[in-house]
């Protein structure tokens, strides 16, 4: 065997196993650390496949942002696992028949008729000077422009859903703004009134 | 004596050798980065020290220079405790979680031309990966403590990372428009020809953008407020004791030096002379050397110690304020600029 | 380009080592004496009342929202940089219609005043 597929088999026996854990735990945050680790050995295992550019990104985007988001959420809203478990029976039937159906699709599209090394044969190595991310530059904003600016306004709408769902129109306190706070000038808020000293009395 | 030795080494199968002589040089990495920690934490001291009139750390060894030894020793010795309420186990872990991917970032630093651990194409990418995995110390040391202030100072500091490393990434695009490469050596190739050939001079609003967001990322000052200590005590490490917060600082610290060595490689040429072009000074001073990225280096560093013993702590407000409203507009601006400096092929950097 | 990555993964696992081999050495070396108010969390001498895993505000999600969207942004814009002179005139302006498209949205949150902290 070579050492690739030694390191092949490590890393795709630590995804399994923590994708398992996912959700095996029983502790949210847990589970979202499990996750992490999931993201991060598969952008291992694309290393290995040569897809420099989509792994670091895997890294970058997954594991460096939407995970944090899981982290933040999962920490803080605090959620109290007991009365969700409460409908466990009673949905279970529905839940195993999703499951089966989602199974059967997942074996249809999975199977060997599509996938194994005659159709996707493993990439050859490349040359030193071969560069990945120039590769898929190229082709993603010639070729591929469509998709590329469709995917900018799925962005756009992330956005707007975003603020629609979680911003609340509130203002109890009072904002300073710095920029202003920064130019008072001394004639804004010192005035200086001559008094006429008392007369004195007789 | 050697010939042992070889024959040892011709004893032992390709692979480990390949092992072997990798941990070699990752040792060459590291020891000298670890020195330059310990002596950096010295040289805070003593700085700020002197700008406010006091003479800093001074009895241990001649000058105090012995004193980062000492508080290595000191922190080795102390109890490791470790709150009741808190999960063991997270809470152990962070600390390596925060140093692991701070100290793998450097693989791919190239320190002078060829000097390089691992010279992989997209080596800007993957450092901006491996930093951004440096959150999930903060978070995961906050959430485990079980305390208020970790908690609190954890998720500020996550809030405000996240938010600068936006900034960051804006402004490091900029400099692969300009380099045409990902690679940090030949980011600093594209730079040949002397001081205004660098970077600094066509991308000057994402250099400051980027060096300031560096030093938020690091949570220095004046960006320190989840370690704000009149409100929060310490912020996401209240709860930690001996090396474990020891552990925190060394990644803290070894951030530093990086973002200092990247903007030195980013904008101000790498290892490239800033005598590079004129007649006979250039051969007199020996052209490249690493010597000059330390050197750089070491002034942005120097910048570092330099804002925190001159400017008050940013407002929470402020901070996120200037991360949003001011850096990102900035640094999109200036993007499109490039953009069209290159499409029009203005020299002497962009032709 | 695998064999390039082959240091990185030893300075990975070499990195972990780098933090549990201080641990170790503190643990040994450190002194263990418990004791209940020791190990109870730093609340400034208060009794801690509460849990500490209170909710928070909504906005730190909405950051982390913002975030993972220009964070992706980011990562569009990285290959459309390093090939910027070999795309030519049609790559420059895709890009330029990505980012107004994305202006759009970070003046709409800014209107909003999603990005107001007080």
């Amino acid at each position: 065997m070579m050492i690739p597929d030694v390191i092949f088999y490590i890393f795709a026996t630590a995804l399994v196993l923590a994708s398992l854990m996912v959700v095996v735990v029983r502790n949210p945050v847990h589970a979202a650390l499990y996750l992490i680790l999931a993201f991060f050995t598969s952008a291992c295992i694309w290393i290995l496949l040569e897809a420099e550019f989509l792994a670091l990104t895997l890294v970058l985007v997954y594991v460096g942002a939407v995970m944090v988001l899981f982290l933040f959420v999962v920490m803080m809203l605090d959620i109290n696992l007991a009365p969700l478990r409460e409908g466990y029976v009673k949905a279970l039937p529905v839940g195993l028949g999703v499951a089966a159906v989602m199974f059967a699709e997942l074996a249809l599209i999975l199977g060997p008729n599509r996938f194994g090394l005659q159709t996707t044969p493993a990439p050859s190595a490349h040359d030193p000077g071969y560069s990945n991310t120039k590769e898929l530059g190229r082709i993603l904003y010639t070729q591929y422009v469509y998709p590329f600016e469709i995917a900018a306004v799925i962005l756009l709408v992330a956005i707007v859903a975003a603020i629609a769902l979680t911003m609340r129109a509130r203002r109890q306190t009072k904002y300073v703004r710095p920029e202003m706070q920064v130019n008072v000038k001394r004639e804004d808020r010192l005035r200086i009134v001559k008094v006429d000293s008392e007369r004195r009395w007789r | 004596m050697i010939e042992t030795i070889q024959s040892v080494w011709v004893g032992i199968p390709p692979a480990l050798q390949v092992v072997l002589w990798t941990l070699v040089k990752i040792l060459a990495l590291v020891l000298p980065l670890m020195v330059v920690v310990a002596y950096l934490t010295l040289a805070e001291r003593k700085v700020i020290g002197y700008i406010q009139i006091r003479i800093g750390p001074n009895r241990v060894g001649p000058r105090g220079l012995l004193q980062p030894i000492a508080d290595a020793f000191k922190l080795i010795m102390k109890e490791m405790i470790i709150p009741s309420s808190a999960n063991r186990f997270l809470f152990l872990l962070a600390p390596l979680i925060a140093l692991a991917p701070a100290l793998a970032a450097w693989a791919v630093v190239p320190m002078s031309e060829g000097l390089v651990l691992s010279n992989i194409d997209a080596s800007l990418l993957y450092i901006l990966a491996m930093t951004s995995m440096g959150v999930y110390g903060i978070i995961i040391a906050g959430w485990a403590s079980n305390s208020k202030y970790s908690f609190l100072g954890a998720m500020r500091s996550a809030a405000q990372i996240v938010s600068y490393e936006i900034a960051m990434g804006f402004a490091l695009v900029g400099v692969l428009m300009a380099a045409h490469s990902l690679n940090l050596s030949s980011i600093v190739d594209a730079q040949q020809g002397g001081f205004l050939n660098w970077f600094w001079l066509p991308l000057f609003p994402l250099f400051l953008v980027y060096f300031i967001a560096g030093v938020a990322e690091t949570n220095r000052a004046p960006f320190d407020v989840a370690e704000g200590e009149s409100e929060i005590v310490a912020g996401f490490h209240v709860e930690y004791s001996g090396m474990t917060f020891g552990i925190f600082m060394l990644a803290e610290y070894i951030n530093m030096v990086l973002v200092a060595i990247l903007t030195s490689i980013l904008f101000l040429g790498g290892w490239l002379s800033p005598l590079d072009g004129i007649p006979w000074i250039e051969d007199w001073m020996g052209g490249p050397s690493i010597f000059w990225l330390l050197g750089k280096a070491a002034f942005f560093l120097f910048m570092y110690l330099w804002m925190r013993a001159t400017f008050p702590r940013y407002r929470y407000d402020q901070i996120m304020r200037l991360g949003w409203k001011v850096f990102i507009p900035i640094t999109i601006v200036w993007l499109l600029v490039v953009g069209v400096l290159v499409m029009g092929r203005v020299g002497p950097w962009f032709d | 380009m695998l064999e390039n990555y082959v240091p990185i993964l030893i300075f990975l696992v070499l990195g972990v080592l780098f933090g549990v081999v201080p641990l170790l050495a503190n643990f040994v070396l450190g002194p263990h004496k418990p004791d209940a108010e020791k190990l109870s969390p730093y609340e400034c001498g208060f009794e801690a009342f509460e849990d500490s895993r209170m909710k928070f505000d909504v906005r730190f999600y909405l950051v982390a929202i913002l975030f993972i969207i220009f964070d992706l942004e980011i990562a569009f814009l990285f290959p459309w940089a390093v090939v910027l002179d070999e795309i030519g005139m049609f790559g420059f302006m895709a890009m330029v219609v990505f980012l107004l498209v994305l202006v759009i949205g970070f003046i709409y949150e800014w209107k909003k005043g999603a990005l107001e902290w007080e």
